[in-house]
């Protein structure tokens, strides 16, 4: 046999060999190598920090973000991470212990009374239309009206003869779950046009329609309103809406923002939660446009 | 007779043993390759198992409406919207990247056809979160003005079609590309006009590849979460009109994967698995055309 | 074929030119208009100090310096690993395995559907993998890797493209000479084929810069500088999400990231561009443009 034949035939013997054993044999090496990079050997080899993990809700994780920061550089030799994720992450990891703080932004629920609280900030809950609108205000009458589709047309509550846009905040968030509880609307029954998931889209959207009427966080609704976007905040009823009002407990919608946590906590951690609690961490919830809860 | 026969040399020869090495390399790479996907199925049937084996999978069609917190699971009308997205995604760009990949390759002078590569390949690196900070911004309030709500399928529509006009032209200008300069020339003989050329004969022989490319978009397409989330309105109905908000599949999961738990977590990962199987008939349907292509050349 | 002419002039043909052109002109317009936006807010906040500066007030002042830095990272670790699983992948279609074979068709479908699975789904794909199973926790390092799966497919086919058209005759030369086939590929085919290999490099590089959703579930969003790949770091595209959707009065820097991500790409793309050159003139003694 010549050299060709025997190297055809050699192919076919060890087709099987070439593209499925030998490869084979490559990724098992290569996944012994990978699982050794783990991260948990990594930090027992250099126990010079310690790492606290914050998990949860991404509209407490910039707040908690810049707290930490500030704790930091009071207290070195700690290195507290936050990641967003959502506030049902929030609670997964800390039951399961991945994460020691979770970040939620509401209050914890019956099934939910195994995790301790600690309450970080408020935040309000107000209504918006566009600047364009003439309406003075809302009753909580006509907004259940608005939200269930009854009224259709502003000029109904008093407004120009245009058809409303409603815009909602999507299933499982907790300014929803807010104000269909305080408005007394089931959530089934809400006819949305626009459905929105941050704060920051739901006044993008109100401030491009002209016929929009939503509801999102009061101090960021503020903010924007200061800095020129085309919407308004309105009182309901005669509940005027500001963060003095959610304050001082004048105005009633709001939602609480809290850290939770599997007691018991370690030295470092239970610190940090009180510093998160204290008036020097006020500065920083005001900034977020949150009402700080200490006195 | 020695113990070094044609065999034996055969076998251990140096360039057999680095082609062992390479080709075997090779493949295990490629093996890699192809794993992923099949790891990805994996994971979300181990996340979504329990709830499609507690209800059967027919439900998620035939359930009342979009009720997770209510164990009320009809994907129905998110699915079509998708489809729809993606439909109207694909009619919009492909035209409009048909005509800029024919003007680079055939009639733009170097310099211009330079500027417009570059100008599609910046395009492509815009992050989807400012393409639909720009929408929400910009479009979904001209579109307000024509019919309220104005974040509507019509928007996501436009705004998913400038996306993917990138994906799409780039890969049209390759095919383009490999149509033989004679085909042109013969027909520049022949006193065919430019039009006509490029109507009958270019665009013919490189079918294929056009073909491949808006295959290419059209998954980019109904994979795309960000853009559909911000301008599409993100109500669940069957849309009847162009105006008509609408929320796709893949907005859904961004949307409530941040706050479910339980059965809902399972639903949208039945959601993902969904997707999965759509952009596998959309991949079989383009790989049954391309095979009947490749008959009919070889 | 008939002709449509009317007083000389060939109607048909200037009506489809006419048509040609202006949707050209409508296409170059509309892909203008957000990059426009983006210049024009960017500009604004764009400076020295934004680009060397670390982030402060969750973001609305300071700059982005650890961003980018943990951008890099994410981007050069999914490239490490993406290279050569496409470049395997890309060989083995073509030179490999039969084209129309079951093997090479099964390759290639997972490859497309893959390109077709929604970014969400690789961000809790990659969380459930590399940031549990593997341990990884949120790091860069997950991040990359679960970028390389996402680029994957957009470099096969771009490498394996650039190597079919490297052309027959390259390929029947070498058997001529009696070289083997992974010789003539590695000798002869990729130096040829460097400048479609770079052209697909960078196109996986700017849909890797652009994705937000794989890389928050993963390479997390710490704003830090990051001192390893095991350490958390946001990108870019993670930064300009939280910025624009979750921090009041975030959107002027939200512009100005995107601006400097774009900045990056034209620097990444600038330095592949020049590598692959070099390369190309060490391997086979001159460069060649685009096949």
């Amino acid at each position: 046999m010549c050299p060709m034949e025997i190297g055809e035939e050699m192919n076919k013997k060890t087709w099987t060999a070439r593209h499925v054993g030998v490869p084979a044999l490559w990724m098992l090496g290569a996944l012994l190598c990978l699982s050794g990079c783990n991260r948990e050997t990594d930090q027992k080899t250099e126990a010079k920090a310690v790492r606290v993990s914050v998990v949860g809700a991404s509209t407490i994780a910039p707040l908690i973000s810049e707290l930490a920061k500030a704790y930091e550089r009071e207290h070195p030799g700690i290195r507290i991470e936050v990641q967003a994720g959502g506030s049902a992450r929030g609670i997964m990891d800390v039951r399961s212990g991945t994460a020691v703080l979770g970040m939620v932004s509401r209050e914890l629920k019956p099934e939910e009374q195994d995790l301790q609280h600690a309450l970080i900030a408020k935040d309000g809950i107000g209504m918006i239309v566009n600047k364009s609108n003439p309406i003075t205000g809302l009753t909580k009458e006509q907004v259940v009206g608005i939200y269930t589709g009854r009224i259709t047309n502003w000029k109904d509550v008093g407004g120009d003869d245009s058809p409303i846009t409603v815009v909602s905040k999507a299933e499982g968030r907790s300014t929803l779950e807010i104000f269909s509880g305080f408005f007394g609307i089931p959530y089934k029954d809400i006819r949305a046009h626009v459905i929105i998931g941050d704060n920051q889209q739901g006044i993008q959207t109100v401030a491009g329609s002209p016929a929009a009427v939503g509801y999102v966080s009061i101090g960021s609704a503020e903010y924007e309103a200061d800095q020129g976007a085309a919407i308004r905040l309105i009182p309901l009823g005669d509940q005027i809406p500001s963060t003095a009002a959610v304050a001082s407990g004048e105005y009633a919608i709001s939602r609480d923002l809290n850290l939770v946590y599997k007691a018991p906590l370690t030295e470092p951690v239970q610190d940090f939660l009180a510093f998160a609690r204290s008036n020097e961490a006020a500065a920083f919830v005001t900034r977020m446009y949150f009402i700080p809860v200490t006195k | 007779m020695t113990l070094l026969t044609d065999e034996v040399v055969a076998k251990v020869h140096p360039t057999k043993l680095r082609g062992w090495a390479f080709w075997s390399a090779m493949s295990m790479l490629a093996l890699l390759g192809a794993a992923i996907v099949f790891l990805i199925v994996a994971f979300l049937l181990s996340e979504s198992f329990p709830l499609i084996a507690q209800g059967g999978p027919i439900r998620f069609f035939t359930d009342e409406g979009w009720w997770p917190r209510d164990a009320s699971f009809n994907m129905t009308p998110m699915v079509l919207a998708s489809l729809y997205l993606t439909i109207g995604a694909l009619v919009v760009a492909t035209p409009l990247s048909l005509a800029i990949s024919l003007v680079t390759t055939f009639k733009a002078p170097a310099r211009l056809a330079h500027v417009l590569h570059n100008l599609v390949e910046l395009s492509a690196a815009v992050p989807t979160v400012v393409y639909g900070l720009w929408g929400v911004s910009s479009i979904v309030p001209i579109v307000n003005i024509w019919s309220p709500p104005g974040a509507s399928l019509l928007a996501g529509v436009l705004i998913v079609a400038l996306m993917i006009i990138p994906t799409i032209t780039v890969l049209t200008q390759s095919a383009l590309q490999t149509v033989p300069t004679a085909y042109v020339q013969g027909a520049t003989a022949l006193g065919v006009s430019t039009s006509q050329t490029l109507l009958r004969i270019v665009i013919p022989a490189a079918r294929q590849g056009i073909f491949s490319a808006m295959v290419l978009g059209a998954a980019r397409a109904i994979g795309e979460t960000m853009v559909v989330l911000m301008v599409c309105g993100n109500i669940v109905q069957v849309p009847t009109s162009l105006f008509d908000p609408v929320r796709a599949l893949t907005a859904n999961i961004a949307l409530e994967m941040p706050y479910a738990m339980g059965d809902h977590r399972a639903s949208l990962f039945v959601a993902g698995l969904l997707m999965l199987l759509l952009v596998s008939a959309l991949v079989a349907v383009g790989e049954w055309v391309g095979m009947r292509q490749r008959k009919m050349i070889s | 074929m008939r002709r449509f002419h009317v007083f000389g002039f060939d109607v048909r043909d200037f009506v489809w030119t006419f048509v040609m052109y202006g949707l050209t002109l409508t296409a170059v317009a509309m892909l203008l208009w957000p990059l426009l936006t983006v210049f024009g807010n960017g500009l604004q906040v764009l400076s020295w100090d934004f680009l060397l500066a670390s982030p402060e007030d969750a973001g609305r002042s300071g700059g982005i310096a650890p961003i980018l830095v943990s951008t890099l990272g994410i981007v050069l670790v999914s490239l490490t690993a993406a290279l050569p699983l496409a470049f395997g992948v890309a060989v083995m279609l073509t030179e490999g395995f039969n084209p129309a074979g079951w093997p090479a068709t099964i390759l290639r479908c997972s490859l497309d559907i893959l390109a077709g699975i929604p970014s969400v789904v690789f961000g809790l794909f990659g969380l459930s993998l590399f940031c549990r199973q593997l341990e990884l926790g949120y790091s860069i390092l997950a991040g990359g890797l679960t970028l390389a799966c996402m680029i994957l497919p957009t470099l096969a086919r771009s490498l394996a493209f650039s190597l079919e058209s490297a052309g027959v005759a390259h390929r029947a030369g070498g058997a001529a000479l009696g070289l083997s086939k992974q010789s003539v590929l590695w000798h002869v085919m990729v130096p040829v084929a460097l400048p479609g290999i770079c052209a697909g490099v960078v196109l996986a590089l700017t849909r890797a810069l652009a994705e937000t959703a794989v890389l928050l579930f993963t390479s997390g969003y710490s704003d830090r500088m990051p001192e390893s790949v095991l350490d958390s770091g946001r990108s870019v595209s993670v930064h300009i999400y939280d910025l624009s959707t979750n921090v009041p009065g975030g959107t002027p820097n939200a512009y100005g990231s995107a601006l400097a991500l774009l900045l990056l790409l034209a620097l990444l793309s600038f330095t592949v561009h020049a590598l692959t050159r070099w390369m190309q003139r060490r391997m086979t003694g001159n460069t060649t443009r685009s096949l």
